[in-house]
């Protein structure tokens, strides 16, 4: 994101609790740029919601301040913040039709007829759904609902849209199609679109910023890419992607590299993303297709592993294998056609770059 | 049936002459049709006591009302021959009926002077023309001194209405074993010679009270939906516990004896009673000037609208309950102030309530008896009460159910126009 693109929205040590006990969001900062698409990511509970709710307007922000455009907004009702939303179970309203339901922010907006009908149109054929005007909610698919509350959000030209997990009640299928469709229209339109989710492959496959919640903090807010292969804290590492974790201790700190001696007494080559420093203990966070089954050269790691079990997945062979006391150790190994004599209960040798392997804070 | 869906049809049991087969090779809606027969035949055995218990206390008595509004054999049972000498008789003809009538009516009367159902008779006759019960009485206790021969000259010396044509009219009019004397006078009209009309302004009664039963009725209704809304409302969107603490207090009137509350109001509403008193207290009245709340309409429509709040409260918050909070939410993001979200989206989804409320609280107190008895004084009585008063009071049942049945058609009549206007299906309990 370019410097000189203002942000759209700024959460400035925003804090939020429900009873006073206890803090739902724990001093929030976020800049949002102009047209950018950026997800919020978490567990279920760890607040995106209620940080969704402050921003609409919603739920009042208990301390810090929102800003919208450079704007303060905490006391800003939420019907004139010109934010549209999507809402996870569409909240299309069943007593209007399709037409009146897209129809009812220009209505409110005072809007002409001809005008209304004009952008009720072409609202509909954005989302294909040309000839469904006056059909009821009820009377749509799941699908076609979901469509009908993204083309509502959008109606009446907000530049910023928020969409609260708006494909939950979706199959997965489905899913897929809306993420591409909501992911065209973002760049169609060039709106800053604010999405939730707990979906990881959803975060990363639509996103330009991934903000990971937990507990109330934001733990990384990375893109896509750099999330998958630099995660800044054991819980990004294990909430993205699948992951080997090898619990060690610092015996070593090199420049850009440490080194860490987990069970058995292995001493493996890492590098120190978040470590506390020499003595300390740490977690090794791994991918399992950046391990390489049997390697040919020499790697910065090599340690023998029992095979446990091996899942064949066409594309890749999946097998689960204990290392350094490690039972759910995975690696993935691609299918490559070639024919690898291994069995259960083989003994073999694996190994990994220590650039591939980050030395993170410590989980149990 | 499309081919593909037959194709498509397994264990190929598909013969040629098109008619489905189950696996033993009978027909398969028979054998579906066996299969669901039981099923049919145990649920009705288990609605059975139900079904006999509505018809016997439901069914039959509204049967029974139906056909005592129409009833007529009091006539022709009582005087026989006399219905049957008469049927002679021109009743425009300018002259009384013939010796032969007047000799039937002798015979008769002797009859039923001595069986002592000749005043029941005068009574039936009475409510069509007032003095025939008099005139029954009187000419029963001379009957048994009359002489054989001129019975016409003798009853006309026992009583001189023996010599007016209008009597003779009446008792003609009403020979036949169904009328529709019951409903017209419920609707206030009379059989003259110049055909049916109006009675005289003075003596109307029925019109009015059914005037003012529906207006009074829809006066409480919309009093009860004024009231209940905003309670309703509320008790949806507290905390459940609250709101279940709340909804205590909406039901506690249903454990209350219904002639304490209604005689409380009495307390509450009199001229000496508390909120005059409050009022006179307070310098917003002058002592001299005391409200009159109570034995009028103000104080029925009081009373009804207390006593009938729960039944519009608790459908209108079982369906608001339902209305999730995401709609308004939407309906404010999309740029809705807090009124038109209400109105344009929250208050819709409410109707289906409002509407069963409005069904139960219109028809409950359409046909309400105890409390415009108690604190309606003249003015504020409903029909119900001039129909009871003829059950028990007058004893003229064939009015009284007349009256019922107009009322019960009413009543369905304005439930057809409800279903032409909003829709039967529109209505929702929770
Ligand atoms: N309206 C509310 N009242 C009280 N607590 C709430 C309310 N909404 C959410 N919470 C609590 O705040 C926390 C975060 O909730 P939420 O923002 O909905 O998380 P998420 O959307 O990430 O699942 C949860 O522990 C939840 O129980
Ligand atoms: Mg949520």
């Amino acid at each position: 994101m370019s410097e000189n693109r203002g942000a759209a929205v700024r959460y400035e040590s925003v804090q939020k609790s429900y009873d006073g006990e206890t803090l739902v969001v724990k001093n929030l900062n976020l800049d949002i740029a102009r047209g950018e698409f950026l997800t919020m990511l978490g567990p279920s509970g760890s607040g995106k919601t209620t940080c969704l709710m402050m921003l609409a307007g919603f739920e009042p922000a208990t301390h810090g301040e929102i800003y919208l455009n450079d704007n303060p907004i905490n006391n800003v009702p939420p019907h004139k913040r010109g934010i549209g939303m999507v809402f996870q179970n569409y909240a299309l309203f069943p007593h209007m039709s399709v037409a009146e339901n897209l129809a009812f922010p220009l209505q409110v907006r005072g809007m002409s007829k001809s005008e209304q009908e004009a952008k009720v149109n072409r609202a509909l054929d954005m989302v294909e759904l040309g000839t469904f005007g006056s059909r009821r909610p009820a009377q749509l698919s799941g699908g076609q609902q979901q469509r009908v509350a993204v083309a509502r959000a959008l109606v009446f030209d907000p530049e910023l849209v928020l969409m609260d997990e708006p494909l939950g009640a979706l199959d997965k299928q489905l899913r897929e199609q809306m993420q591409y469709e909501i992911k065209h229209i973002h760049e169609h339109l060039g709106v800053t679109i604010v999405y939730v989710t707990h979906d990881q492959t959803e975060a990363l496959t639509m996103s330009d910023r991934v903000a990971v919640f937990n507990d109330g903090v934001i733990q990384q807010l990375s893109a896509p890419d750099v999330l998958y292969e630099s995660p800044q804290n054991s819980f990004v590492a294990q909430f993205i992607g699948e992951n080997n974790k090898l619990n060690g201790t610092v015996t070593e700190v090199s420049g850009s590299e440490c080194t860490v001696e987990v069970a058995g007494g292995i001493k493996l080559r890492a590098d120190p993303v978040n470590i506390t420093g020499v003595g300390g203990k740490t977690t090794l966070s791994l991918r399992p297709e950046r391990v390489e089954l049997q390697p040919e050269n020499q790697m910065d790691n090599m340690v023998d592993g029992k095979i446990e079990e091996l899942i064949y997945l066409g594309d890749h062979i999946r097998v689960r294998m204990n290392v350094a006391d490690n039972k759910e150790f995975v690696v993935k190994v691609r299918n490559r056609g070639e024919r690898r004599k291994i069995a259960k209960g083989d003994i073999v040798q694996i190994g990994w770059a220590a650039g591939d392997c980050k030395a993170l804070d410590v989980v149990e | 049936m499309s081919s593909t869906n037959e194709d498509h049809v397994s264990n190929g049991t598909m013969p040629d002459d098109g008619i489905m087969r189950a696996a033993d090779g009978t027909p398969l809606k028979q054998r579906l049709a066996k299969a669901l027969r039981r099923e049919k035949l145990r649920s009705f055995l288990l609605i059975a006591p139900l079904l006999l218990f509505i018809l016997l206390t439901f069914v039959a008595p509204i049967a029974d009302m139906l056909f005592r509004s129409v009833e007529n054999n009091i006539v022709e049972d009582t005087i026989p021959r006399t219905v049957e000498a008469l049927a002679q008789w021109d009743p425009e003809y300018d002259q009384l009926p013939d010796e032969a009538v007047f000799k039937a009516l002798h015979d008769d009367l002797q009859i039923a002077v001595a069986e002592r159902i000749h005043t029941r008779l005068g009574s039936r006759l009475n409510y069509e023309s007032s003095g025939m019960s008099g005139l029954f009485r009187k000419t029963g206790r001379r009957i048994k001194r009359m002489d054989e021969g001129d019975y016409k000259a003798q009853f006309i010396a026992a009583d001189k209405d023996w010599g007016d044509l209008e009597t003779w009219r009446v008792i003609r009019r009403f020979s036949a074993p169904y009328t529709a004397g019951y409903f017209l006078s419920a609707a206030d009209a009379e059989r003259t010679s110049e055909g049916i009309e109006l009675k005289p302004e003075n003596e109307r009664v029925y019109l009015m009270l059914f005037g003012r039963t529906l207006t009074m009725s829809i006066a409480i209704t919309i009093s009860c939906l004024l009231l209940g809304f905003p309670i309703a409302y509320l008790l949806a969107h507290l905390p459940l516990k609250t709101s279940n603490m709340l909804m205590i207090l909406v039901l506690l009137p249903f454990w209350t004896s219904l002639l304490v509350r209604t005689s409380a109001w009495k307390v509450l509403l009199q001229q000496q009673g508390v909120i005059n008193d409050f009022l006179v207290w307070i310098r917003l009245i002058d002592d001299a000037n005391r409200l009159v709340m109570i034995n009028n309409q103000t104080g029925t429509i009081i009373a009804m609208t207390h006593i009938l709040l729960p039944f519009m409260i608790l459908p209108l918050f079982s369906v608001m309950k339902t209305i999730a909070p995401y709609y308004v939410r939407a309906a404010k993001s999309l740029g809705a102030n807090d009124w038109t979200a209400f109105w344009r989206v929250y208050f819709p989804q409410t109707v289906p309530g409002i509407g069963a409320g409005a069904i139960l609280v219109f028809i409950l107190s359409i046909g309400y008896y105890i409390t415009p008895e108690l604190v309606g004084g003249t003015s504020g009585i409903f029909i119900s009460n001039r129909i009871a008063y003829h059950i028990s009071s007058s004893l003229n049942w064939g009015l009284a159910a007349a009256l019922g049945t107009i009322l019960l058609a009413l009543v369905m009549l304005l439930f057809y126009l409800y279903d032409k206007i909003v829709g039967i299906d529109n209505v929702k309990l929770g």
